[in-house]
């Protein structure tokens, strides 16, 4: 019988709460089914829980703790996870306590050799990054789930055994009350790194491992330094290798360094050995001050994914489909997209949608994945050397830095960004996507753009579902924009129209309207009047026209949904 | 933190773009790794030599050595 720990976990920052376990029908003999049951309510299983419930899909989500992430674990949010959480409208939350910023400082020989200057432009909402900890993450997730109502998120639940079958997958799952079956049209593996549904169905990533260990620690500390990240090449007390430090909320800084060659994770987290070092960092850093311990943990550089994510009724997603180096914040962050990408496949799917349309998810999401291997295995190749000549090389290009600006930008890895599914089988019309001068293209995520004070362009489209963005040129509607757009209404989407100003005609033809009186959006849409954007529910463009009629996007709305080319 | 500003001035311009930089890095890497460890030196050597010949000019081989020997 499975007994999960009922003590809340130790931390010196965050008070953790123990949620109950309930006893579910099928203890009492009532048989059990769920639409979509969800392994693991880390990041990626509650926001895929709660995108779920917007687009109005129940959901089972099994977890086998109590209690929130055991550490901050992944402390970075991007910009583009901000976006989805806006979408998933819970930003405010995440806003109110976490610390943006945008700019990271790189130190060699004690000389700064580099300042990294994220991209950051006035039409974005979001800053770069977000430090958050990881237990705030889950929390406010967990919280909106519960609001939703349509998230049965149950704790102390371990999933140790599945049958995947051509109808749907069943889950053995151990409870402190004993274990039962739960039926589920569809299963998704959220459950991370060390995902139980990859082992028990026998799955392998593929990929390559990176040699060298990494210690990661949080402490308490008045150090008194801005919201940037923070690399030291090579210091003195670590030589060959690197530290990397982040501020967090609560007073709470995030230590990062690789361990030397062979020394294991036993031996460099035991407590005089990590006091030691701690103190040399906060020496480096010139504040000796006062610190406490909350958390420590090891861990390794894998660039690994499976080769699909969707595997009969089980899907993969998270660290449970791939494990990536954290280096460029690309682990939850990740994880964020692909919750977000299958959500509303999930709830089309759900309500008998084509198989073909998840299958899309695997093509994207794996994509996806094998593009950040490739990118991240070149920050991984400088931040851990796996040989020698590599060694060689990060040695040459750190010393040259000290007095040239050529090889610089060789110590910034990129950071995790969204995705542009421009191969997706969901796209369509290609020759008018290839039609436009500018603006997001086919597979690109909208782009945003500030229409005034606080107000932007993604804040309008916060209805779960597609859209279809429809530009006009006047505060009157030509007939044919207004034929067009009544063309449209039928269809299961939100009519977004873009326009100088709006009279109370064309205000009537859309369900949204977004006032952009300086051209602004259309600027940045390369739009005119009668071009419009089909838009996926993730906020990815499907096809977009320079000047469209009703009986294309209809066509490549079905395309878009799953419904074939 | 009261990082050292360097003193010397850069002598050489940025000609690669960053995706150039990474390949050659990847590839002179690779060509270490290929090399037997007590011949990466004389491998070294030749390379520098190679592509002093290529650059063609006397005065940017001489601001390359400097460069390289700068901050060993």
């Amino acid at each position: 019988m499975h007994q999960p720990d009922a003590q809340p976990r130790p931390s010196i920052f965050y008070d953790y709460k123990v949620h109950p376990f309930r006893s579910p029908p099928a203890l009492q003999g009532t048989p059990d089914a769920a639409s979509v049951a969800i392994v693991g309510a880390g990041p990626v299983g509650l926001l895929l829980a709660l995108r779920l419930a917007q687009f109005g899909t129940w959901s089972v989500v099994l977890e086998q703790e109590l209690q929130v992430s055991h550490g901050s674990r992944a402390i970075v949010l991007t910009r583009r996870s901000m976006e989805i959480l806006q979408q998933a409208g819970v930003a405010p939350r995440f806003l109110q306590k976490g610390l943006p910023w945008a700019n990271g400082r790189s130190f060699y020989r004690g000389q700064e050799v580099y300042r990294m200057v994220m991209p950051h432009s006035e039409d974005d909402r979001f800053l770069p990054g977000l430090n958050l900890q990881q237990q705030y993450i889950e929390q406010y997730l967990v919280e909106a789930c519960e609001a939703s109502g349509m998230v049965d998120i149950r704790w102390g639940s371990k999933v140790i055994a599945l049958q995947n079958e051509p109808g749907g997958a069943t889950l053995r799952v151990d409870t402190p009350a004993g274990e039962y079956d739960l039926t589920a049209d569809y299963a998704v593996a959220a459950d991370g790194g060390r995902s139980t549904i990859r082992r028990l169905m026998g799955l392998r990533m593929e990929g390559r491992a990176y040699a060298g260990n990494f210690v990661i620690a949080d402490i308490a500390a008045d150090l008194g330094l801005p919201t940037e990240r923070l690399c030291f090449f090579d210091p003195e007390w670590n030589p060959g290798n690197n530290v990397l430090v982040h501020r967090e909320p609560d007073g709470i800084w995030r230590l990062d360094f690789r361990l030397p060659e062979g020394e294991t994770a036993e031996q460099a987290l035991e407590p005089a050995r990590l006091s030691d070092r701690i103190d040399k960092i906060l020496a480096m850093l010139g504040k000796p001050a006062p610190w406490k311990l909350d958390w420590a943990t090891v861990y390794t550089a894998n660039t690994l994914t499976l080769p699909d994510y969707v595997v009969g009724r089980v899907i993969f997603a998270g660290d449970a489909a791939h494990l990536l180096p954290i280096f460029g914040v690309r682990g939850a962050n990740t994880g964020v997209q692909d919750a977000d990408a299958l959500a509303w496949r999930l709830a089309m799917a759900a309500r008998g949608a084509p198989a073909g349309l998840l299958a899309t998810y695997s093509h994207e999401r794996v994509q996806a994945a094998r593009e950040i291997c490739e990118e991240a295995g070149k920050s991984t190749r400088f931040m851990t050397p796996p040989t020698e000549g590599f060694a060689l090389m990060r040695d040459a290009v750190l010393s040259l830095t000290l007095s040239e600006d050529f090889p610089k930008d060789l110590l910034h890895w990129r950071t995790s960004r969204p995705h542009f599914y421009a191969d997706s089988p969901l796209n369509s019309f290609p020759e008018e996507n290839a039609a436009f001068a500018g603006g997001p293209g086919c597979g690109e995520p909208l782009a945003n753009v500030r229409i005034g004070p606080d107000d932007f362009l993604l804040d309008h489209l916060t209805e779960p579902g597609f859209h279809l963005i429809a530009f006009a040129s006047s505060a009157e509607a030509g007939p044919d924009l207004a034929d067009f757009l009544r063309a449209c209404e039928p269809l299961p989407l939100m009519r977004v129209l873009v326009a100088p100003a709006f009279g109370e005609d064309l205000r009537a033809l859309a369900d949204v309207c977004v006032a952009d009186p300086q051209g602004r959006v259309a600027a940045r849409y390369a739009a005119n009047a009668g071009t419009a954007y089909l838009v996926r529910p993730d906020g990815h463009v499907c096809a977009r026209w320079l000047s469209a009629g009703a009986d294309d996007v209809s066509h490549a709305f079905a395309i878009a949904a799953g419904a074939a080319s | 933190m009261n990082p050292q500003t360097s003193t010397s001035r850069p002598l050489i311009p940025k000609r690669l773009d960053n995706a150039g930089l990474e390949h050659a890095y990847d590839l002179i890497a690779e060509a270490m790794d290929a090399a037997p460890p007590e011949k990466r030196t004389l491998f070294l050597a030749k390379l520098a030599f190679v592509l002093a010949n290529l650059v063609g000019d006397d005065r940017q081989v001489a601001q390359a050595v400097e460069a390289a020997s700068r901050d060993l």
